[in-house]
């Protein structure tokens, strides 16, 4: 059957159709397609998780569910929304950007595309069979921290077996890409010449390459101390429960930044188009995607102060930590800057262009204030940090990955989305979030600690407002779904270049894009 | 689709992924299932691992193929490159987790337990070590008693297993040469000594597992010593064979006539895996049997 | 249990941080909008930094989003604004690169101070050992052999909404700590089974309590009161239920307690002992829990 493979692969017409067709397919735009199915799958599941937080936390006292069952919530909730949700759909954007981007045929490994998402189907099955486990699901918190992690059943086995998978998917995800942007990229395009897309994907891909392998370690060790006897993190033995965090935050602080910088490649495609102005400072860009990159290898720690290190450690990785704020400053001002004496227009990507750029910076800065050590020890473990990271990661990364649906997908499909419809998923997206996650602020200095299904009375008001916000939330998802899914039905033809003269190569193409493109590169002046 | 002399081969649809996926999800289910001993266990993780190898042979296989059938050109073969090349390199950073961690038990919570009096009094720390509730540690390769471990030292078969290692990494770039200049036959034996050499160390490696369990008191449950030593030289071991499988297919089809001197990707990844394999070796040799 | 008052002061500092047009400081922390008022010198320094490196970030925010809102007003096309075409500028990039980093200095600086000052736990007055376990805290008087177990007080039913709640809800517990004044008092943590952190706001302590290991806090408190925390690691399914409750007094009656305390623990183990009927240690135990 392979030796027919080879035979007939010049034959167009030997393609599976239907389910096969998406099971079997090799060609980026489809497997981009399902990496953004699969992510927006995930991201109702996980959202619905964080209904459930919400819904307990609504009112003091126990109402909806045990406390045990809370906390395997709130870990699969950040599970499933890291890495079902913002990774994956970030790879789809990469699939479905990238080769058209840089004018290539497809990505470097098409075959080995095609598991690298294949895989995330069956991951994140194991990883929800643990609720059906004695034990129920994980309960330790996303961060897996030893010895609670030990404690579990075998739903943590599931959930290690899980990340082990999810580890080999991005490993050979992010390889692909790294290969595609440095072997496939059509003649003239040079480096220095690449959408800011690719170049935050570029190192993005190297972060997680770099990084995915050690969380597999961590997870592994987890595992043996679990079945086999080891004394990792037993301190009878010798080993030492912080030397868990220390490896999971060398990999989770850098996953952090992998989950932000293609998020800060879309918003630098995005805020150009709509000002009808070049992207103010492109290299000084690339440099400072690099530095946050760089950083993000050497402040693990600043998750860990009140863990009792020595004193040199929390100077040090304070001060490391702040310096993020400078490369990532440069950002922000170089987008302001973008839209300096343009000429601007409001559709729906760059709402969500600006409304990310707004809303980024209150978690950034109060990323920064968590940064300041003694500060820390008031802030750390609080709904302060609950905040400081939703501010990061839901109007960071998510609401970046919704503008840039917006802004390819009359590229994509061929057809314009519904303005109207588009511009009340923002408007209410971001008045939601801010009363959901806005309080929280208030809740973390008052002294809440996060993980808790219960509270004291004076946090009642702030948590009834946090949680009617997130059911607003979450409901308007559904409209985001809605929109896109009209869109792919039918819709106002767009052309090719679908906004107002927008810059890059996928805009030469028509809409949508033939089912291969760029079979004989383009070449790039 | 296109294969037009000159451009980029693209792949037909293929199944080979999914049958990995599912493998590979059997695999671990079962092993879950296993180590919480589920009786079905064992049964789910054969049939993954069979599933996983069937998609390994034929996925290679069809890779093999369609080199054979010359259908990538130099373009697709430097995609190969850099993908293995990066490919080990998330393997170097695999490693570097385990080394992580004996650096920051040696380095730091070793000593900080040594000096937790009111937890742990009378505990000396120092290395080797079991912890402070561990067995004792007495002098390298010494029968032990009840409550003491030993540990193997560096200088019996560790250092000749690093002298094998080191030299098949020379008898590899040999064959490599060989194959350069188109002397199969001179190959062929190169190679396979490169494999017979990875063979004889693993036959060591196991042999001193043996004696670290039988005689010397030496487990994975030997405290962190215990965990670090056996999770580190375990992992490497594992690589040895993986690199030792991938040369004897290589072996095997250099049998059956494949490569050419321009045209033998596979051979040079299988070669760069086998250094890098030999590289962490040096590296376990130095941190974790001499020092 | 609503409060609107607190919520209309949320959005009117909210304002004001954003505005920095009202005094964000007292009227803030009344309502539970800034961290609590603390009573121990570690907790002014932080109280003082956090309000510094807020201020800074809310006068950054105003102006980066000035500058943006008003391009977004006057440079629209709706409004006829053409564009331009400039793309980079050495010296804008190498200012926005350079007074950044200036910023951070003076960020820097009070909170390595302050830092340095946390961390120095020498020179104690008295030391307490703080035993994390799955879902309790042991105290430990080193100085004077006091030891006992501090449970959650709330009752069930307040937990399962078959009671009204009462005032101190979820952050009562049967034992207090209690501590004297104006003592420096040395906390050594750790734990028995996984971490836990032990936190009370207001005098500033949060420390992980760490199985096998020990770790080192100090604070001093200023005033005498009853300051309530949690637990701040996630520790198993009854992490939400383990309050700290400290109770500060006067020298004299911290004297008085320990007194009571010693005599109590002496009493019981003697009680113990002539049943005869479990070991001395147990006893001690025992005794402690009561
Ligand atoms: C997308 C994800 C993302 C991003 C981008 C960030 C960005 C940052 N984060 Fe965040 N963080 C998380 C996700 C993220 N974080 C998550 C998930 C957690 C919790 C994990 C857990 O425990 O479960 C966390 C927790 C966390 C902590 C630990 C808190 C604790 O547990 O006690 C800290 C501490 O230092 C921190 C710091 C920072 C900093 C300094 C940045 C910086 O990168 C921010 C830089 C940006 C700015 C500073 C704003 C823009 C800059 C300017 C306008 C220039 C001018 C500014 C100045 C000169 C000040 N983060
Ligand atoms: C990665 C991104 C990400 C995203 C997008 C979100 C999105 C949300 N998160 Fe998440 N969250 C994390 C990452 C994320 N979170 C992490 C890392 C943690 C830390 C976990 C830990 O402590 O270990 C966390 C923890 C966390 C907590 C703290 C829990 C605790 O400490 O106990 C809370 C509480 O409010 C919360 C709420 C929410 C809400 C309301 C949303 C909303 O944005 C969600 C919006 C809602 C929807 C999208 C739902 C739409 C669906 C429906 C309306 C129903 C349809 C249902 C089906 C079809 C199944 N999150
Ligand atoms: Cu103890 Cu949380
Ligand atoms: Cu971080």
């Amino acid at each position: 059957m392979a030796t027919a493979e080879v035979a007939h692969h010049d034959h167009h017409d030997h393609h599976p159709t239907g389910l096969m067709r998406w099971v079997t397919t090799t060609n980026h735009k489809d497997i981009g397609t399902l990496y953004l199915i699969f992510a927006f799958i995930m991201f109702l599941l996980g959202g619905a998780m964080a209904l459930v937080i919400r819904a307990e936390l609504f009112q003091p006292g126990l109402q909806v569910v045990d406390p045990h069952f809370f906390n395997q919530m709130t870990t699969v909730h950040a599970l499933v929304m890291v890495f079902g949700a913002i990774m994956p759909g970030m790879v789809g954007f990469a699939n479905w950007q990238i080769p058209l981007m840089i004018g290539a045929p497809d990505m470097a490994l098409p075959r080995l595309n095609n598991w690298s998402f294949w895989i995330l189907p069956f991951a994140a099955t194991l990883l929800m069979s643990s609720f059906l486990t004695g034990g129920g699901g994980p309960a330790a918190g996303w961060t897996l921290y030893a010895p609670l992690t030990i404690q579990g059943g075998m739903g943590v086995d599931l959930t290690i077996f899980a990340v082990h998978m999810l580890g080999v998917s991005s490993v050979l995800g992010a390889i692909n890409i790294i290969v595609t942007v440095f072997n496939m990229r059509a003649p003239g395009m040079h480096f220095m010449k690449m959408p800011l897309f690719v170049w935050t994907w570029l190192i993005t891909a190297f972060l997680l390459i770099a990084v995915m392998p050690v969380f597999a370690g961590a997870v592994t060790m987890l595992l043996t101390d679990r079945h086999f006897g080891t004394a990792f993190f037993d301190p009878a033995g010798g080993g030492d429960p912080v030397l868990f965090q220390h490896i999971f935050w060398f990999f989770g602080h850098p996953e952090v930044y992998i989950m932000i910088l293609p998020a800060f490649g879309i918003i630098s495609a995005i805020i150009p188009t709509f000002s009808r102005k070049p992207l103010f400072g492109y290299t000084s860009m690339v440099l400072a995607v690099a530095g946050i990159a760089f950083l993000s290898f050497i402040v693990w720690a600043h998750h860990m102060f009140t863990v009792g290190m020595p004193l040199v450690g929390e100077i040090y990785f304070m001060y490391a930590t702040m310096l993020i704020a400078v490369p990532t400053g440069v950002k922000i001002f170089n987008w302001v800057a973008t839209m300096w004496r343009g000429s601007m227009t409001f559709e729906t990507p760059m709402l969500f262009g600006v409304g990310v750029v707004f809303l980024f910076t209150i978690g950034g800065l109060s990323g920064l204030m968590l940064g300041i050590t003694p500060a820390d020890f008031q802030y750390h473990d609080t709904y302060f940090v609950v905040a400081h990271f939703h501010y990061v990661l839901f109007s960071g990364s998510a609401m970046a990955m919704m503008g840039g649906t917006y802004y390819w997908l009359p590229k994509w499909t061929g057809h314009m989305y519904d303005e109207k419809l588009g511009k009340w998923h923002f408007w209410l997206t971001s008045i939601f979030f801010n009363i959901a996650f806005f309080p929280q602020h208030f809740l973390g200095l008052a002294g809440m600690p996060r993980r808790i299904p219960d509270y004291a009375l004076q946090f009642t008001e702030f948590n009834v407002i946090s949680s009617i916000g997130a059911f607003g939330l979450g409901i308007t998802q559904l409209l985001f779904g809605y929109i896109v899914y009209k869109c792919i039905k039918g819709g106002e033809k767009a052309t090719s270049e679908v906004w107002d003269n927008p810059e890059g190569l996928e805009w030469t193409l028509p809409s949508p894009p033939p089912y291969h493109t760029f079979e004989t590169p383009p070449v790039v002046k | 689709m296109s294969s037009t002399p000159g451009s980029y081969y693209l792949p037909n649809p293929s199944h080979w992924p999914i049958v990995g996926s599912i493998g590979l999800f059997s695999l671990l289910l079962g092993l879950a299932l296993a180590i919480n001993e589920v009786n079905a266990g064992p049964w789910v993780m054969t049939f993954g691992g069979v599933v996983t190898v069937y998609m390994l042979a034929g996925w290679f296989g069809t890779v093999a193929r369609e080199s054979e059938g010359g259908l990538y050109n130099d373009h697709v073969g430097m995609s190969f490159r850099m993908s293995m090349l990066w490919f080990i390199f998330s393997e170097v950073m695999f490693f570097a987790g385990f080394f992580g961690a004996l650096f920051y038990v040696r380095v730091l919570s070793v000593p900080w337990l040594a000096e937790t009096d009111l937890l742990w009094p009378g505990y000396a720390g120092g290395w080797p070590t079991a912890g402070p509730a561990g067995a004792v540690p007495i002098l390298p390769d010494t029968p032990v008693q009840e409550g003491q471990f030993s540990t193997i030292g560096p200088w019996g078969i560790p250092f000749w297993n690093t002298v094998i290692l080191l030299s098949s990494s020379v008898t590899v770039t040999i064959a490599h040469h060989a194959l350069k200049a188109d002397h199969r036959a001179k190959l062929i034996i190169w190679l396979a000594i490169t494999v017979a050499l990875g063979v004889i160390f693993l036959f060591f490696q196991a042999a001193e597992y043996i004696h670290a369990y039988k005689d010397l008191g030496l487990t994975l449950g030997t405290g962190v010593y215990g965990a670090t030593f056996f999770m580190l030289t375990g992992f490497h071991g594992a690589h040895v064979t993986i690199g030792a499988i991938i040369l004897a297919v290589i072996l095997f089809r250099v049998i059956a006539g494949h490569f050419s001197p321009d045209n033998h990707f596979a051979f040079e990844a299988g070669a760069w895996y086998w250094h890098f394999v030999d590289t962490v070796w040096v590296g376990l040799f130095i941190f974790v049997y001499v020092l | 249990m609503f409060r609107l008052e607190k919520v209309l002061a949320a959005l009117t500092t909210t304002f004001a941080l954003l505005t920095m047009a009202a005094p964000v400081g007292a009227e803030t922390q009344r309502w539970g909008l800034n961290l609590p008022t603390p009573v121990s010198p570690i907790g002014h320094e932080i109280l003082e930094l956090h309000n510094w490196i807020m201020l800074i970030c809310a006068i950054i925010f105003v102006a980066v989003f000035a500058v943006m809102f008003y391009s977004i007003y006057a440079h629209r096309k709706s409004k006829g604004h053409e564009a331009s075409q400039f793309s980079h500028s050495t010296f804008a990039e190498i200012l926005w690169t350079v007074v950044p980093v200036l910023i951070l200095v003076g960020m820097a600086i009070p909170a390595t101070a302050t830092l340095i000052n946390m961390e120095d736990t020498s020179e104690a007055d008295l030391t307490v050992k703080i035993t994390g376990y799955q879902w309790k805290w042991n105290y430990e008087y080193m100085d004077y052999g006091v030891s006992f177990y501090s449970n959650l007080a709330t009752p069930r039913e307040q937990i399962e909404n078959k009671a009204e709640k009462g005032e101190h809800y979820l952050l009562e517990v049967d034992k207090h700590v209690v501590l004297p004044v104006n003592k420096k008092i040395r906390f050594l943590l750790t734990a028995n089974d996984v971490i836990h952190s032990w936190w009370v706001p207001e005098i500033a302590v949060k420390k992980d309590a760490i199985p096998g290991y020990i770790n080192e806090i100090w604070t001093l408190i200023e005033k005498p009161g009853i300051y309530r925390g949690q637990c701040t690691e996630l520790c198993g399914k009854d992490h939400g239920f383990m309050p700290v409750v400290v109770e500060a007094v006067t020298e004299e009656e911290f004297d008085a307690w320990v007194a009571k305390k010693v005599a109590e623990q002496e009493q019981s183990s003697i009680d113990q002992f002539q049943l005869g009927t479990e070991s001395l240690v147990q006893t001690v135990e025992v005794g402690a829990l009561r």
